[in-house]
């Protein structure tokens, strides 16, 4: 039982019932805690970074502040997708820092109980793993509990390294 | 529960500091009329000078005592006895004492600035001074002041005295402290302490950030009536106080409580007007009122599509609007603003210290002080001035033998002027000392491998090589400069803050330096520019001008770097669309203008699609939700709501570029045939 401890720690730490957004890119279910969502926008276009990474689609105006969108789809290197109505920005808080956060559609609001939670099986060498709290069966689907820290750190929002004058490639990271 | 005392420190940290800036300035003044006055002539001091020393240190001594920053009280203490001696007549300042009290300014400085980080001190030359004070102490008084104490007042005869001494129940709550009255008290002399307890409620309604206590005191020793109430001068309001001799019952206590009334009327007074606020809270409104001005662009752009029929009437509005929120938006920035005289002051102390070390005769004449600034901006100005003063001394002035010989007055002139023009404050610095000896310049300069040993440059270029990095011309390294920190610092600081520095210089006869600087830094000047779909915004200040190239007058250096030619030198041409990649497409030198742009003594020519247009605009951190990006220095917010960044003109010509003169120099050879067609200039921008 080589998970046992895995989970136990896991459950540990988040013996609570959580309450989700959940939304959905490329037919997967994902959930984020509705505790960290600012608000959602529907998409609008955003001011493109030079020198940084392809997931970064740009800066938004935030009344006033100036935040990056993260394009999810790019972060887990999925294939872009045209934006239309049904795409929306999710604006997270995430201690003093806003981020706003592009997927495919919003789906929910719902209560993830403690028993619906599913410890994350072990696996090797994904550098994704990082940006995944745990899973959780809901009804007959598997939904992916996302950690919104880990995805909006400044550390993971860091610059692929990139000769100046180059055109940056736009797709799978 | 006690009174967090702690959120006081920072007020006390501002207020001593505050104090020993007019200190050291009252300190200044009485030296002045000491090297004015004949050399054997006492003089008399202005009481109202020594009485602001005296407050200060007072004040200081009182603070420290009750946050029990011990090695502060103790130092204050000393100096405040020396003081009282020299208040009470019973001391003359003369030059010696002037210039240890300066030092010993100095010391608090340094203490206080101990107590506020928890940084340590190096003990030598705090012991240094104290000796040096008590041996002052020692030294027995010049009997002339003793018939002064005979026909003095009553209140200053020395004795046995009867305090009764009972704080108002909210006493805590000015966070004051009566241990430390008695604690100070006792340093006077023999103290005994009854305390009366009658006030005391039961324990179950005792409430303990009341005080109920009081107290008798027996004072014995040498003790003047003044003393005793200086101790109790910061409470005196807050309490009831009745001061009786023991030999002499007959002195009103009234006397005692007048006096403390007037020494707190001088202290507000000497503290003057002033509000804190914080930065935070300042930042947030300068912010706010940065988004109403976006909103009405966002108004303005939608009513000028409407046409002038349907939206008159809200255009009369809009005006309004817009009159309304430049006000708000001024009011607003002026709250940040502080006048330059913060910076100014620190300098009759740095050129009375240096000159006397150089022994040069300066005499320092500053005007301007009132001019007003943006808080960052003076501190980050702060420095590069100081250091100009001091190189001023250092090189540009000569000892009075040599200005003399020169058929100058020996006392030279340092002069500082501050003035608003528009946008700008210009601050100039002006020396009637040797001014710049170009050829000791040009020589240092090709020892240096800073230009070609053949290159012919103006006067005004080979002034410019003063500002190159590693550049100095002190024949010694001194303490005071060439130590490696020179003017080339002071420019990229003066740079950072989005102004500029010139220097004029005539040999002989002085130097003038004028630094031009923005009043503010959260709103710029921009000229907007179109890089493929995208707008980016130039800092106006960095653009020298803009132009239209043929793609003949372009050279291609054999690395693939591209230069152009403009005026007499050559500039790297830097092509937005490839820095930036985004959108690829036309990227043609036909179509495009050539904005040419300088920063940090580096010159180059942006490449970009359409010019915009000028346009204020407020100044947004990419690094407040995301992080610093290479060749963006921040960003804005458009007319249309949308972001666009502002470029980081020194980051984008550094990465491509060598210094000016050295490119001017190294690439006029690579380049053997430059281009007969001059460039055509589009538009002017300065």
């Amino acid at each position: 039982m080589q998970t046992a401890s895995a989970v136990d720690s896991y459950l540990a730490q988040t013996n609570t019932d959580t309450l989700c957004l959940t939304f959905r890119l490329s037919d997967q279910d994902y959930g984020i805690a509705i505790s960290k969502v600012q608000e959602i926008r529907e998409w609008t276009k955003v001011t493109p970074l030079p020198s940084s990474p392809s997931y970064i689609r740009g800066m938004l105006n935030l009344r006033g502040a100036i935040v990056p969108v993260i394009d999810l789809r790019l972060r887990f290197g999925l294939d872009a997708l045209e934006h239309d109505s049904s795409t929306v920005i999710i604006v997270v808080n995430v201690g003093s820092r806003l981020a706003g956060i592009l997927v495919d559609t919003v789906s929910d609001v719902i209560n993830v109980d403690y028993d619906q939670r599913r410890a994350l099986p072990e696996f090797e060498g994904h550098a994704n793993r990082r940006f995944i709290d745990g899973l959780a069966q809901i009804d007959d689907r598997l939904m992916v509990l996302l950690n919104v820290e880990k995805l909006v750190t400044p550390e993971d929002l860091a610059p692929v390294p990139q000769t100046a004058g180059e055109t940056e490639q736009r797709g799978a990271v | 529960m006690a009174i967090d005392i702690r959120q006081f420190h920072q007020t006390f940290f501002d207020e001593s500091h505050e104090g020993l800036v007019s200190m050291e300035s009252a300190l200044l003044q009485i030296e002045q009329g000491l090297s004015t006055a004949l050399p054997n002539q006492a003089t008399t001091s202005d009481p109202e000078v020594l009485n602001t020393i005296f407050r200060v240190v007072h004040s200081i001594k009182g603070g420290a005592g009750t946050f029990g920053f011990g090695w502060v009280t103790d130092f204050s203490h000393l100096l405040e006895t020396l003081l009282d001696d020299v208040r009470a007549g019973h001391r003359q300042v003369d030059r010696p004492i002037a210039g240890l009290l300066l030092r010993a300014v100095d010391c608090l400085q340094i203490l206080l600035a101990s107590a506020r980080s928890g940084s340590s001190v190096d003990p030598a030359v705090i012991e240094e001074v104290t000796a040096e004070l008590e041996a002052l102490h020692l030294t027995p008084v010049p009997a002339m002041g003793i018939d002064l104490a005979a026909t003095g007042a009553v209140a200053g005869k020395a004795g046995t005295w009867r305090i009764r001494f009972i704080p108002k129940a909210n006493l805590f709550f000015s966070g004051n402290d009566p241990l430390r009255v008695l604690r100070e008290l006792s340093t006077l002399g023999k103290l005994h302490v009854e305390t009366d307890m009658g006030r005391l409620p039961p324990w179950a309604e005792l409430d303990p950030e009341i005080c109920y206590l009081g107290w008798t005191l027996e004072l014995s020793g040498n003790v003047t009536r003044d003393a005793i109430t200086e101790v109790f001068s910061w409470i005196a309001d807050d309490c009831e106080l009745e001061i009786q001799s023991i030999q002499d019952q007959s002195v009103a206590p009234k006397a005692a409580s007048a006096t403390a009334g007037d020494s707190d009327a001088d202290q507000a007074k000497a503290r003057g007007t002033s509000i804190r606020v914080s930065t935070h809270k300042m930042d947030t409104l300068v912010d706010i009122v940065g988004e109403l001005v976006i909103t009405q662009t966002i108004l303005n752009q939608t009513v000028a599509q409407f046409g002038p029929d349907s939206g008159q009437r809200l255009n009369a509005g809009l005006a309004q609007l817009e009159r309304n929120l430049r006000q708000l938006q001024e009011n607003v920035m002026r709250i940040r603003m502080l006048p330059i005289g913060f910076v100014f002051n620190r300098l009759p102390r740095l050129v009375r210290d240096i000159s006397q070390q150089l022994g040069k005769q300066v005499e320092l004449k500053i005007s301007g002080e009132g001019t007003e600034l943006d808080k960052t901006v003076i501190e980050r100005i702060s420095d590069p001035l100081l250091h100009m003063v001091r190189n001023s001394l250092d090189h540009g002035i000569e000892t009075p033998q040599e200005r003399r010989a020169a058929g100058k007055p020996e006392i030279a002139c340092i002069r500082i002027d501050a003035s608003q023009r528009g946008g700008h404050v210009i601050v100039e610095i002006e020396d009637d000392g040797r001014g710049l000896d170009q050829d000791k310049i040009l020589k240092r300069a090709v020892e240096r491998g800073l230009v070609a040993a053949n290159t012919k440059l103006s006067a005004e270029q080979i002034a410019e090589l003063v500002f190159l990095p590693g550049f100095t011309t002190a024949d010694s390294v001194s303490d005071l400069s060439g130590r490696g920190v020179g003017l080339d610092v002071v420019r990229n600081n003066i740079y950072s803050l989005g102004g500029n520095i010139d220097v004029r210089t005539q040999a002989g006869h002085g130097t003038h330096f004028t630094i031009r600087l923005p009043l503010t830094l959260a709103i710029l000047d921009g000229l907007g520019v179109q890089v493929g779909s995208q707008t980016y915004i130039l800092p106006l200040t960095s653009i020298t001008e803009s132009m239209a190239l043929a793609p003949e007058q372009i050279r291609r250096l054999p690395g693939g770097e591209e230069i152009f030619q403009f005026r007499q030198e050559y500039a790297p041409l830097i092509r937005l669309r490839r820095v930036f990649g985004g959108t690829p497409g036309a990227d043609d030198i036909n179509t495009g203008i050539v904005v040419v742009v300088e920063a940090n003594g580096r010159r180059a020519g942006l490449l970009v699609d359409d010019l915009l247009g000028q346009q204020q605009i407020v100044i947004k951190s990419l690094e407040s939700h995301y992080r610093r990006v290479d060749g963006i220095s921040a960003a804005t917010i458009l007319g249309d709501g949308t972001v666009a960044l502002i470029l980081d003109v020194g980051g984008l010509v550094g990465a491509v570029s060598a210094p000016l003169l050295n490119l001017n120099s190294t690439q006029s050879a690579a380049v053997n045939r430059p281009a007969s067609q001059s460039s055509s200039p589009v538009r002017a921008l300065h």
